[in-house]
């Protein structure tokens, strides 16, 4: 029993996805609640199993779980099960309540998770194209939206080509050590390597990087952002980025552990360009999905910054800030898909002119999002930069520290700028009631978010198990 | 000698349908020419010593891959004069992308070499004695079990995605139900009536529908 | 030359053969028949009539949904040659993990039957 509690999780989640799609096509009419709670239900169920499962190398070393895997599990339960939440009454709304939505969430969770635990650059592929397949399509959900048709079309073709750099550095990685295992290649990939291996590294991080969006391999994510339905925006900014980013810290400190003066440089100028783009493109931004993008991007371009640092701290501050990532993101997006006047989903900035006067709690979650997001105390999004922060100064890296900083203050405005627009600027937005739903991700996220202060110590503590248990 | 004139052969056919598949302006002729470069790569596998590759390659990529190219043309209906408009002048860029990538390789070969533990590292080498098929066979449905069913959950998630994305369902035509027409009982349908002369016979509105 | 490659010399001998014929056939006909071609005799034939309009019309979407169905199950036919070859070496676990492989796109197939995807109308 032991031996099987590890692949426990990923067994609920494909056999349960599956059990779902037979009663979602033989039940009338569509029964698109039902899966969904059933698809939250697996996930919680997961989710719990996955805490309890033990340190194993599974399948001859094609799987791994550590205390690592299990706390960036954690965070795409816990993000996949807000994304369902807020889907559950905005997809009846807009139309698109297919009960496949949720399925296709479970079988991409499914995906994250084998990423995730991979210890093998072939189960690395597998995860990476089940959980990318279930976004594309949950991208054009909503399919007679063009703009959604467009997204997704947008997010395939250009993940078709990230999928194949990737795999195609995969490949020259093989061809020049012989093997696929992250073990055998931490042992075998030393100081002098040939150029074969150091292109395929250098593929393989930008297949990696496509996926957190960093910049300058973040073409897609403004336009799938806004295209995609907002409930699958809520999920595209959350797990796969969680997910992806554990991807990131494993592959790098793994099998490519002893090539960090390789890897350095480039990772220090994907956090530099992320973070420059997220500050200064998301100015001039109208329509808060796509704020919510550029935002991302930078985000992601400071948790690169602890990875470049390539130490313990590091790890440990990169995983810390994409935990409050996680939250402070599902939160602005509950906020985000509570805007709807008349039954329309609104998504300009503008639109929230005057939110303190009518809906001061609403106005106040989303401010607490924003300044949050902006880095400012007490709020936990100022410890997640505290961290990455001071992790890359102990390693020496202080350009990329100041250009941190710099771009941080730049990014408060635009933050800050929502804020204003919601608590100065005269305006009735007349929103429509929130749902409970929403009202319970967002009330959850803004509680953690500004009571993180109290109670740091179980993240603080947790990533730092999770990173000693991926270095050492 | 025979080996190496076939595969240059075989390459040259390769890489002028390839060619092909770019510049050719009817882009049913470009599908066509796609089909042909992926028949020679299968003869180049072939030549490698990779037979299960070679008729993977012929029977999915040329059997179906291709086919549903052809449909995607087709169904498109794409201006692809409008199209090209843009190659004149993205031409430049374009090259310039593919000169880059062409040094890229140029390095990746020509520097070339596998670490010295390579041979050693090797998880599962190529055994003497039996054909690839057999050899892959041995492999993917025990040791890489999870990746095999994995596999099989990507396919799902394809045919989902497919259904989701493109299955209306639309009842433009009557449907016939057997079943429901067997089940039928004369009681159920059949009412006989003797109506006075003159008086007619008035139709319950329950049962007009079914006129 | 490979052992195994041997085995595909009449392959090879077949396929020569093959493309002679072709070649002969096209130039052949070339080079022993009249050639007069005008512009009526080059035009589209359709029974006797003028030809109603381009073939490249717009198709169904329907037909691409039966394409993409029919590479999915296509690509699972591909995984079944290996297991068929080595299903002497490779014991229960083997068998039952095909068997577990085709569950799943059974699970698939019910799904698209059901919602009527395999229904032309």
């Amino acid at each position: 029993m032991t031996s099987l509690l590890p692949i426990l999780p990923a067994l609920l989640l494909g056999l349960g996805a599956m059990a779902l799609l037979i009663v979602g096509v033989l039940a009338k009419p569509e029964p698109a609640g039902f899966t969904t709670w059933g698809a939250i239900v697996l996930l919680v169920a997961a989710a719990l199993v996955s805490c309890a499962a033990p340190d194993t190398l599974l399948f001859h070393g094609l799987l791994k779980t550590s205390l690592f895997t299990r706390f960036a599990d954690a965070l795409v339960y816990t993000a996949a099960v807000a994304a369902l939440l807020l889907a559950l009454d905005y997809n009846r709304k807009e139309g698109i309540a297919r009960f496949e939505y949720p399925i296709l969430v479970l079988l991409g969770v499914l995906g994250m998770v084998v990423m995730i635990s991979a210890a093998d650059l072939m189960t690395l592929y597998i995860g990476f194209e089940l959980q990318s397949l279930a976004l594309y399509i949950a991208a054009a959900l909503a399919r007679d939206s063009v703009r959604s048709t467009e997204a997704g079309l947008k997010y395939f073709v250009l993940g078709a080509l990230a999928s194949g750099l990737l795999v195609y550095g995969i490949s020259l990685v093989y061809g020049f050590t012989g093997t696929t295992s992250f073990a055998a290649l931490a042992g075998l990939l030393g100081a002098n390597i040939g150029y074969g291996a150091v292109i395929g590294l250098v593929f393989v991080i930008v297949g990696l990087a496509f996926k957190i969006s960093a910049a300058p391999f973040h073409m897609w994510t403004p336009d799938v952002y806004e295209g995609a339905p907002t409930s699958v925006t809520a999920l595209f900014g959350t797990a796969p980025k969680a997910a992806a980013m554990a991807l990131f810290l494993s592959v790098m400190t793994g099998p490519f552990g002893h090539l960090l003066a390789q890897w350095q440089m480039i990772i220090e100028i994907l956090a530099i360009i992320s973070m420059a783009l997220g500050a200064l493109a998301a100015i001039g931004q109208t329509n808060i999905k796509r704020l919510m993008a550029y935002s991302s991007i930078g985000h992601m371009g400071y948790a690169l910054m602890g990875l470049a640092a390539g130490t313990e701290a590091g790890i440990q501050a990169t995983l810390i800030y994409v935990a409050i990532y996680v939250v402070m993101s599902f939160g602005a997006f509950a906020c985000i898909i509570a805007m709807r006047r008349r039954g329309q989903a609104v998504e300009k900035i503008s639109d929230l002119a005057g939110l303190a006067a009518q809906r001061p709690g609403f106005a106040f979650a989303m401010a607490l999002f924003m300044w949050a997001m902006a880095g400012i105390p007490p709020l936990s999004g100022f410890f997640g930069k505290l961290y990455v922060f001071s992790a890359a100064l102990n390693a020496g890296l202080v350009t990329l520290v100041i250009i941190g900083i710099i771009t941080s203050v730049i990014s408060a405005f635009y933050y800050l700028r929502v804020i204003k627009v919601m608590y100065f600027d005269a305006g009735a937005p007349d929103f429509d009631a929130v749902p409970a739903s929403v009202n319970f991700v967002m009330a959850v996220g803004a509680a953690v978010t500004a009571l993180f202060i109290l109670l740091p110590a179980p993240l603080i503590t947790a990533a730092s198990a999770a990173a000693k248990a991926l270095m050492g | 000698m025979i080996v190496n004139l076939a595969f240059y052969f075989f390459s040259f056919i390769l890489l002028a349908s390839a060619v092909m598949v770019v510049t050719s302006r009817n882009p049913v002729h470009a599908v066509l020419f796609l089909i042909l470069a992926f028949v020679n790569a299968a003869v180049l596998f072939l030549l490698a010593g990779a037979e299960f590759l070679a008729f993977i390659l012929a029977i999915v990529y040329v059997g179906a891959v291709a086919v549903l190219f052809l449909f995607v043309v087709m169904m498109l209906d794409v201006d692809f004069a409008a199209l090209k408009e843009g190659f004149q002048r993205y031409a430049p860029v374009g090259a310039l992308v593919a000169l880059v990538l062409f040094g890229e390789l140029f390095l990746v070969v020509s520097g070339w070499s596998t670490l010295a533990g390579a041979p050693a590292a090797r998880l599962y080498p190529t055994p003497d004695n039996l054909t690839n098929t057999a050899a892959l066979g041995n492999l993917i449905y025990t040791s890489y079990l999870p990746l095999f069913q994995l596999s099989g959950m990507v396919l799902l998630v394809a045919m989902i995605g497919a259904i989701v994305l493109t299955h209306r369902d639309r009842k433009r035509s009557l449907h016939q139900k057997l079943s429901a027409q067997h089940a039928r009982t004369p009681e159920q349908t059949l009412r006989l009536v003797r109506p006075e002369l003159g008086a007619g016979v008035s139709v319950p509105a329950s049962e007009k529908e079914a006129t | 030359m490979q052992p195994a490659l041997s085995q595909y010399f009449p392959i090879l001998v077949f396929v020569a053969i093959a493309a002679f014929m072709g070649l002969a056939f096209v130039f052949g006909s070339k080079l022993a028949a009249r050639q007069k071609p005008y512009a009526e005799k080059l035009s589209a034939y359709e029974c006797g009539f003028d030809a109603f309009g381009d073939a490249r019309r717009r198709f169904d979407v329907r037909f691409y949904l039966v394409a993409i169905l029919f590479i999915i199950f296509d690509v699972e036919v591909a995984f079944l040659f290996p297991w068929a070859v080595s299903l002497a070496h490779i014991g229960l676990v083997g068998f039952f993990s095909m068997l577990g492989f085709l569950g799943v796109l059974t699970v698939g197939f019910i799904y698209e039957w059901n919602k009527g995807a395999l229904d032309w109308e």
